[in-house]
């Protein structure tokens, strides 16, 4: 595929609006489905269905004051929120939404978005310390810890499906997949058995990276007020929040690239954009479900959890399917 | 995760969790000395909403206290005026008749199933789950309907007189009642499914702020708090009051000590405030709900008397000294919450903050109660 500049800069810019435009809807879709799940209508005033939320909210946003507090460290308090939002709008360029639709398609895709996500723990890091609150800095020290230690099994399971189909082409992952929902990743084959299994770690871990309920311990306000954004107000916050849903459409489509298949029909017909879409959204309509359903678990919990299980299971898939693939 | 850890003063630091912090449920400040996430040292500091409600019953008549007794604790109002219309009675020997005894029962125990769904679902959001709070609330909305039809308000009742109530209940609320019952029996199997058998939920809870019978006696614990650390204490048990003796049910106690008992032996209580609702609707007898003979003005003879009752957050107690005339000489409250909150500055000590935040939502605090 040739590539002018022309075509670059409006790849870019479609990918940029997709993100922001998610990153606002998402918002409304969340606070829908939580007044369904609590028995409350959610946002209905604004419009029809409350559509006009997201805008309104925006504007509110944009034209309140933003105040830095005294003794912050100017520098990094401003540059922290930012740096949430740029790295998951990038990620998007690489994402391929069908075998056409895809801003630049590069043959380290995977690795590309996993060096972008772990800016994103910077971006709480940066903002935690910047404001000089101690709340704000136990939460990001929380954050980082927790990014860290669900980098780990989550790299791994993608090595293992790297390992399987032999690229790192995001275009060629999904296309490795398809012909038919038996022929997912998802699901056992004979060279890796346990890959059921390995999806529940990617999931899991995507929620940790995201920094989703039960896994909200960087802004878990029953203890820590707001975490990392406590002292963020106007659109500070705005990008803070706006990053995190933009990371989740991330998180959606790379569970749906590396294990659903990308935008192939479960049957083999009609593949499209409109499949890749439908999974995406039903993956994030999981994610909501469980925040809305859910307690929030443990710092300690949380580490536990990715060091004593996750990463001895994932680590186990990797060495059996390397094994596999040795023998068939 | 609770073991206790010994450092050194200087690598500390010093959190203020409130007056202003979403964990808190309002002005309640406690200072931590910090390592981290572990807790070195905490204390709690009291008088950010002190409203001088002994005072104020000194100088007023008896009557015009009362509605300062709900005032106390906005969630659980009726049992607060139902100690004090008790103190006044026993100390003026004022009569009560049989069916305002059994409406008061009846409207406390409405008023305690009230207190505990909405703690009940402030705990579960405490821990940082949102949606049990909303229903909780939407069965709590019934109780606080009916009780408005009969009482006129909606959380700082005062609806009991010296000697009987201000109005009679109707057929309406008899009917609200008996339809309540049933629907919240089916609601509590609802919490348990959603929230007692979640993995995440027991993980936080269980063995988690571990509260001594020992402890529970020195700091003069009561309710819940000391039911769950396996005291077997209850007011209506214990020195029976009101119509009391009259009603079959249990005292739910457990013996684990941790933050997870302390949140059984509130979901048991409902059930059993629900059998003493089921019971005095069925008992209720006809007859005047205000004495044929009262005193104009009420003056206790001179002497010390004292009443204690059980609220939603334990054991409350009035004393009242008189010197015979229309005032109080000396007018005390011992409010049940004051003593469970004590406990937390020792208790919580060694623990993670997310730990200790989660045992501060077991002990059931409402600050305007402890501050009065």
């Amino acid at each position: 595929m040739s590539l002018t500049l022309l075509n670059a800069v409006v790849a870019v810019v479609i990918a940029i609006g997709f993100a922001a435009l998610n990153a606002a809807y998402l918002v409304w879709a969340e606070r829908r489905g939580a007044g369904r799940i609590q028995r409350r209508p959610g946002p209905n005033v604004n419009g029809p269905f409350g559509l006009l939320q997201p805008p309104a909210d925006g504007i509110k946003l944009m034209t309140k004051q933003l105040m830095i507090p005294g003794g912050a460290d100017k520098a990094l308090f401003m540059v922290a929120p930012v740096l949430a939002m740029a790295p998951a709008i990038m990620s998007f360029v690489t994402i391929p939404f069908s075998g056409s639709i895809v801003a630049h398609s590069m043959n380290i895709g995977v690795l590309m978005i996993f060096a972008f996500a772990s800016m994103g723990g910077l971006a709480i890091l940066f903002a935690g310390w910047g404001s000089r609150n101690k709340y704000g800095v136990m939460a990001a020290v929380r954050a980082v810890s927790q990014s860290i230690s669900y980098e780990v099994p989550m790299l791994i399971t993608v090595i293992t499906i790297v390992m399987m189909t032999g690229t790192m082409d995001l275009k060629e992952l999904a296309l490795s997949q398809s012909g038919g929902f038996w022929n997912w990743n998802l699901f056992p084959s004979l060279s890796s058995p346990l890959m059921p299994v390995a999806f529940l770690i990617f999931f899991v871990c995507t929620l940790a990276e995201t920094n989703r309920a039960p896994f909200d311990l960087g802004e878990a306000e029953s203890e820590l007020v707001a975490g990392f954004h406590t002292e963020y107000g106007s659109m500070g916050f705005g990008l803070f929040f706006m990053g995190e849903y933009a990371n989740i459409v991330i998180g959606a489509s790379l569970t749906t690239i590396l294990f659903l298949g990308g935008w192939g029909c479960p049957f083999g017909l009609f593949p499209g954009v409109w499949w890749f879409l439908l999974k995406i959204y039903l993956l994030i309509a999981t994610f909501i479900w469980i925040r809305w359903t859910f307690p929030r678990t443990t710092i300690y919990g949380l580490l536990n959890l990715s060091w004593k299980i996750l990463i001895p299971i994932s680590l186990f898939n990797l060495l059996l399917t390397a094994g596999l693939l040795k023998v068939f | 995760m609770s073991a206790p850890i010994h450092i050194r003063p200087d690598e500390t630091f010093t959190l203020n969790v409130g007056p202003q912090h979403p964990a808190t449920h309002g002005v309640l400040r406690v200072k931590m000395e910090m390592d981290g996430e572990y807790i070195v040292k905490a204390e709690t500091v009291l008088g950010y909403i002190h409203r001088m409600h002994e005072l104020m019953g000194e100088n007023r008549t008896y009557p015009q206290v009362l509605p300062n007794l709900s005032r106390l604790d906005y969630l659980g109002a009726l049992g607060y005026t139902h100690g004090h219309v008790l103190a006044v009675e026993r100390a003026a020997g004022i009569e009560v008749p049989e069916r305002a005894e059994y409406i008061r029962a009846i409207t406390v125990e409405l008023n305690r199933v009230a207190s505990h769904l909405f703690w009940f679902g402030a705990f579960v959001m405490d821990l940082g789950g949102f949606t049990p709070l909303m229903y909780a609330i939407e069965d709590r909305e019934y109780i606080l309907d009916m009780l408005e039809a009969i009482t006129g308000s909606r959380l700082t009742y005062c609806y009991y007189r010296f000697g009987g109530l201000y109005n009679d209940i109707d057929d309406d609320f008899i009917a609200a009642a008996k339809a309540f019952i049933p629907r919240l029996r089916k609601s509590l199997k609802k919490y348990d499914g959603l929230v007692t058998g979640n993995i995440i939920f027991r993980k936080r809870l269980e063995g988690i702020g571990p509260i001594s019978a020992e402890m529970c006696r020195k700091y003069g614990a009561t309710g819940p708090v000391a039911r769950g650390s396996g005291i077997d204490f209850d007011v209506r048990k214990n020195e029976p009051y009101s119509v009391y003796p009259e009603f079959d049910f249990d005292i739910p106690v457990y013996h684990e000590c941790d933050s997870l008992a302390r949140y059984k032996v509130r979901m048991d209580e409902m059930e059993q405030s629900l059998r003493i609702i089921e019971q005095g609707l069925e008992k209720l007898p006809d007859g005047p709900i205000m004495p044929k003979k009262k005193p104009k003005l009420i003056k206790p003879p001179k002497g010390d008397y004292y009443q204690a009752v059980e609220t939603a957050r334990g054991s409350f107690g009035i004393r009242i000294v008189s010197d015979g005339t229309k005032n109080a000489y000396r007018f005390k409250l011992r409010s049940p919450t004051y003593s469970n909150m004590h406990m937390f500055d020792e208790a919580c000590e060694g623990m993670m903050i997310m730990d200790a935040l989660a045992m501060m939502g077991s002990l059931d605090l409402v600050i305007p109660e402890i501050d009065r």
